[in-house]
């Protein structure tokens, strides 16, 4: 292990630095391009409203780079945003909660919601995939189910101000998203608990075998993805004004696509907030790029799938080696 | 843990309490215990139509399961299998009404379920991206294709030919279920007995072991999902022929129901064990469910939650049951 660890330390940084470059320069072409075809794509409020409509899959990435660099997934972060959207509503119209008090509410249950995600992946030992799978299932389930399919409306005008005002110029969800963005690149780049995750994703055994509280770390960052997906709801809710119970299904594809377009390995071990944040602007651009080019929104996640395939596989013929050790 | 897997899999081992204790036999029980319980409470479920319509409406499901019971043993995961059976389905559908002869018509969707599936087996087996990435982006590739073809339009007026679902043999049996009971059984056969069939267990249980053992972990999974996609084809016919129309769009969370009916059948997450008589007895009893909400008085809005938790109970019951052998050894 000794031998082992200096020499990944030694590659690894040299090909996050030719993945991003490489990411920024596409991007920056594909903004010129974009920008050459349509003379609305290239204002501020275009790409302003474009982080706005970022926002919600981005809070979820964040963690998701967290899970996905352990050599986790979490596939239910989607049930999870419907849920917590239909608490929210729940709480407030059929509980009498106050508004405050159901965001707060609703930040919880997703928080709960990822705790029992973490805890029997620890404890049980049930692999991610399928218990992120089974809870896909009841997540969603128990949205319908809470909410009978009803959608919840009429909320106070204040309330949309999280989803639809600005601050200083810019849609005040950016902030948010820009605070979270900030934390967790520090958390993940110069804390013991992102070497941490790391450590998980490269050798799990050996993390386990140095001491690492291997358990509580996956834990901890299982239940901060759900706790992302509660505030997402949060921000969703107060974008659209209204809650209904298929809210955020479809989120996981978008948010695994954009982490793993950022260099995040799926095999875990490799990766970066900020690779993240190109991932999905990247992904973000594509889709506003498309839109205003009259592609349809269902076309879109064609391009987005086989982006998610394309990047994998580049990614993994780029680092051969990892897979072998794999 | 590979012997524990080798003694599970023993044909003829174990006596009348090994029978007793095994999931088919539990799920057998479920879906006797569950009629009679609803039964008492609101004997109109119990009523032949009834019981004939759960089985016949949901034998595609348990089709469809048979090829993910597969691809599950050989320790991957499949998650398009429901884009792909609205894809095929539209197919049919579209070749139906254009006047192609019918044989065509019900032999493409196999053909195209066949090669979309062994391209994924493909991508996953030889360029080694992980079954989850690659049936991720599959699924919305196809689902993102299929609406925006053909832009969720309704197909109507199906020539009378088409609907295979109205076929019955004897008078009696009706084609889906004929399909369903031979299907579980020869793939039940197929895998216990054929070399090709042990060696999707094999690959699932120790892919080194498997290899060091003359199997190709490569070449079986290529099999298993080509296998995975004619079952999705058949299971597309079943689906696209029970209705006077077919709604050319993706049937929502189709492919968690076939996960559902898979992993509750008894197919180990692990890989490496499974049956697929388990899976057909599942997608019955997850059927069985759903209508006896209804019959109940409870709201089928919950029947996803019930899914959910099935999924939970039986991995979380498998992996206990695991550890437990583990230790005692």
């Amino acid at each position: 292990m000794a031998v082992l660890a200096p020499e990944v330390r030694s590659a690894a940084p040299r090909w996050l630095i030719r993945h991003e470059t490489l990411l920024v320069a596409i991007l920056l072409v594909a903004l010129v391009i974009l920008g050459l075809f349509n003379e609305r794509f290239l204002t501020v409020d275009n790409l302003l409203n474009q982080g706005r409509l970022m926002t919600e899959v981005g809070l979820l990435a964040l963690p998701m780079t967290f899970i996905i660099i352990t050599g986790g997934i979490d596939l239910s972060v989607g049930s999870i945003v419907g849920l917590c959207a239909i608490m929210l509503g729940y709480s407030w119209k059929n509980l009498g909660f106050p508004l405050p008090l159901a965001i707060a509410f609703a930040i919880g249950v997703g928080g709960v919601a990822g705790f029992v995600n973490g805890l029997l992946i620890t404890r049980v030992r049930v692999p991610p995939l399928i218990m992120t799978i089974a809870t896909l299932a009841l997540y969603r389930g128990l949205a319908e189910g809470i909410s009978q399919a009803r959608s919840v409306r009429n909320y106070p005008e204040w309330f949309f101000y999280t989803g639809q005002g600005e601050w200083l110029g810019v849609p005040v969800q950016l902030w948010i998203l820009l605070v979270g963005i900030i934390v967790a690149g520090i958390a993940l780049d110069r804390t013991t608990f992102g070497r941490t995750l790391y450590a998980i994703g490269n050798n799990e055994t050996a993390a386990r075998f140095s001491g690492l509280p291997v358990d509580r770390v996956k834990l901890v960052v299982y239940t901060l993805s759900g706790l992302a997906a509660g505030l997402s709801a949060w921000v969703l809710v107060s974008r659209v004004t209204t809650t209904r119970s298929d809210m955020g299904s479809g989120y996981e594809l978008d948010v695994i696509a954009a982490v793993v377009l950022g260099g995040t390995s799926i095999f875990g071990g490799v990766g970066t907030i900020w690779g993240t944040v190109v991932g999905l602007v990247m992904i973000q651009l594509l889709k506003n790029g498309l839109a205003l080019t009259g592609v349809k929104g269902d076309a879109t996640i064609i391009v987005i799938g086989a982006v998610l395939i394309a990047s994998t596989l580049i990614a993994s013929s780029l680092h051969g080696r990892r897979e072998v050790a794999g | 843990m590979s012997t524990i897997v080798v003694s599970r899999l023993r044909p003829g081992e174990g006596g009348a309490l090994r029978l007793f204790a095994s999931q088919e036999a539990l799920l057998a029980f479920a879906i006797v215990g569950i009629a009679i319980l609803v039964g008492l409470y609101n004997p109109r479920f119990l009523a032949t139509r009834n019981l004939g319509d759960i089985v016949l409406g949901n034998a595609y499901i348990a089709v469809a399961a048979i090829g993910m019971s597969m691809v599950i043993v050989s320790g991957n995961i499949d998650i398009s299998v429901g884009s792909l059976i609205g894809v095929l389905a539209t197919i049919s559908g579209s070749l139906a009404v254009a006047g192609v002869p019918i044989i065509l018509v019900w032999l493409t969707p196999l053909m195209v379920g066949i090669l979309v599936m062994m391209l994924q087996g493909a991508v996953i087996a030889y360029l080694r991206i992980p079954a989850i990435v690659v049936t991720l982006g599959m699924l919305s590739i196809l689902k993102g294709g299929l609406i925006s073809v053909t832009g969720g339009r309704w197909i109507t007026d199906l020539p009378q030919s088409f609907h295979l679902a109205d076929i019955e043999l004897f008078g009696i049996l009706p084609m889906p279920v004929l399909i369903m009971v031979a299907a579980t059984i020869l793939a039940a056969l197929w895998m216990r007995y054929s070399a090709s069939g042990r060696a999707i267990f094999a690959t699932g249980g120790n892919a080194e072991a498997a290899r060091l053992c003359g199997v190709s972990p490569r070449r079986t999974v290529v099999m298993v999902f080509a296998l995975h996609g004619l079952f999705a084809g058949i299971a597309a016919l079943l689906f696209a022929t029970q209705l006077k129309v077919i709604q050319s769009t993706v049937p929502p969370n189709l492919e968690l129901t076939v996960i559902t009916a898979a992993v509750v059948g008894g197919v180990s997450i692990l890989g490496g064990v499974g049956t697929v008589v388990g899976s057909t007895l599942a997608a019955v009893l997850i059927a069985e469910i759903a209508s006896a909400l209804v019959f109940i008085n409870v709201s089928p809005y919950w029947i996803h939650a019930v899914q959910g938790g099935l999924i939970l109970v039986t991995v979380v019951a498998d992996i206990l049951r695991r550890q437990r052998r583990q230790v005692g050894e």
